[in-house]
């Protein structure tokens, strides 16, 4: 174990260490091509549970794509192909037997564009814990409706018009209305494409307090182009670079001395 | 390595650099001019080193400011960060340096009607000397980006507090020789001090060169020759 100062660790008070943490999300060897296009080439990572882990790197590197194989989101790309191996609490994921849809309620995502349903801003929440039977009555489902968006910080804007569509609202709102419906299901892994890439900085700043909250019970994966964010709300980062998961390793460590020049460069925002 | 694609801040962080290195040209000159106002009795001389200290305070406050702004607006990571960092501890060392060589103007300026003992200026010579040598190494180490060189230095300030060791005796025998030297001789000891100081603010800075370029601090303990707080000289106590 790294028994170095943990200097970001030092400076926030955020307690114990990153790597000590049970593995939640292990991939081994895992490639991935769109056809003939190889875009993730041999990733072996291990995720430590609850805690936020950050991807980072360049537009087109594979940062999504790794992302939609921990949900199985890529089985739904026709020209998608996915090997090697990848285990939640140690089950293979990909096993014939088991049930993507059920995956997809363990694993919650929420997405690089904001997608939410062609439905009400409170039929938008309620839908995944009325399909998963998360409620017992209608009050029960009201209080996981504000609960949910009041942790996504948009109740105060939309409490007075939950039957409005969701399509209807401006592009940031509509990501907080797609995170809101994500946790409104509880579950245990929660994967975010840049989720604050849309969102003003104090709609950012508690999208950040939500994750920091979240990460004590939840296994947090965010897809960020924002280096002060991951710095600031992950405990370990990864940086892709072509394909590749060049270097993984606590977020102080990445962020104060990376090990892999790509990683520097790509980090100080100078020429690869 | 390579090059920022926002060039202005490539030029930011060269910008700081030239800032050291000119605190650094200016300390090690104040450090010479001092033992020299010292050594030709000369009061006018070691009054415009002590007004020389104010440009080193100057630049510091400078540099302060600049990393404080460079951190708001561009928020370094990695390497640039710790060379941000750096820059603000370097410059806080050399600042402390120019006080101390302003410290030894001062003290020019209070004895430089007294004669002294010719052996006791040889040691505080090779003292500044040895100091200055060290200076300049480290700065040089500071801008090649060099940590073995710095590690260099930082060894060999051993060297400098064995030359500090004895002066500190020379200068208690000299005192119990005739209670009339004690006056001068205070003066001289603070002198040696201060010089021994300096060595140590070198030694400061090479553990941030180190820093800077490795992303970690020396290991180990510095070997540490300064034994003058347990020294004691026994003698006719009159
Ligand atoms: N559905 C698809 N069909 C074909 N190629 C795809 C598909 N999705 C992604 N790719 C290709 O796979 C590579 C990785 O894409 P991915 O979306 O994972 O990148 P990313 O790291 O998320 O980039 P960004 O930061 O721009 O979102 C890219 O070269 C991309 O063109
Ligand atoms: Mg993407």
């Amino acid at each position: 174990m790294d028994m170095r100062p943990d200097p970001l660790i030092m400076m926030t008070t955020q307690a114990q260490a990153p790597t000590t943490t049970p593995t939640k999300v292990a991939a081994k060897n895992v490639n991935v091509y769109y056809g003939a296009k190889h875009a993730l080439k041999d990733v072996s990572v291990d995720i430590p549970e609850k805690s936020v882990t950050a991807f980072i790197g360049p537009s087109g590197c594979g940062k999504s794509t790794f992302l939609r194989c921990i949900n199985r989101m890529n089985d739904t790309v026709a020209s998608c192909r996915v090997e090697g191996l990848i285990q939640i609490d140690g089950k293979d994921i990909y096993d014939p037997a088991l049930d993507p849809v059920q995956l997809r309620a363990r694993v919650g995502m929420v997405f690089q564009k904001p997608n939410p349903f062609p439905k009400s801003i409170y039929d938008n929440v309620a839908y995944g814990p009325r399909i998963h039977g998360l409620s017992k009555s209608k009050v029960e489902l009201d209080q996981i409706v504000e609960s949910s968006l009041r942790k996504a910080s948009l109740w105060e804007e939309v409490k007075d018009r939950l039957n409005d569509s969701g399509t209807g609202l401006s592009g940031g709102q509509q990501q907080r209305l797609c995170i809101a419906r994500t946790i409104a299901i509880n579950p245990e892994i929660i994967l975010m494409d840049e989720p604050c890439s849309a969102l003003d900085p104090i709609a950012t700043a508690r999208i950040e307090e939500l994750m920091e909250e979240l990460r004590h019970n939840f296994t947090m994966i965010i897809v960020t182009h924002s280096m002060q964010q991951a710095a600031r709300v992950s405990q370990r980062t990864a940086f892709f670079h072509l394909g590749i998961l060049v270097e993984t390793g606590s977020t102080s460590d990445i962020f104060t001395n990376p090990t892999d020049k790509r990683t520097q460069d790509y980090i100080t925002g100078r020429f690869g | 390595m390579s090059e920022h694609i926002v060039k202005s801040y490539e030029q930011e962080l060269a910008g700081l650099d030239d800032k050291i290195s000119q605190m650094g040209g200016l300390a090690e000159q104040l450090v010479g001019e001092a033992f020299d106002s010292l050594a030709s009795h000369n009061p006018a001389r070691a009054r415009a080193t002590v007004a020389s200290d104010a440009t080193i305070d100057l630049l510091h406050r400078e540099l302060e400011e600049q990393v404080i702004l460079m951190i708001a607006r561009r928020q370094p990571l990695a390497n640039d960060l710790r060379q941000v960092i750096s820059v603000l501890k370097v410059a806080g060392e050399l600042e402390r340096v120019g006080d101390l060589a302003k410290n030894v103007a001062k003290r020019a300026q209070a004895i430089s009607g007294e004669t002294h003992p010719k052996g006791l200026l040889t040691g505080l010579q090779h003292m500044t000397d040895l100091a200055s040598r060290q200076l300049k190494d480290v700065l040089d180490a500071y801008a090649a980006r060099n940590p073995e060189r710095a590690m260099q230095v930082w060894r060999q300030d051993e060297n400098l507090d064995a030359v500090y060791n004895s002066v500190f005796r020379e200068l208690l025998t000299y005192m119990m020789e005739d209670p009339r030297n004690i006056g001068l001789c205070t003066h001289l000891l603070f002198v040696a001090k201060n010089l021994e100081r300096i060595g140590d603010h070198t030694t400061n800075i090479a553990e941030t060169v180190t820093y800077m370029t490795r992303g970690s601090l020396p290991e180990g303990e510095r070997p540490k020759g300064d034994l003058t707080s347990s020294t004691l000289m026994s003698g006719p106590i009159r």
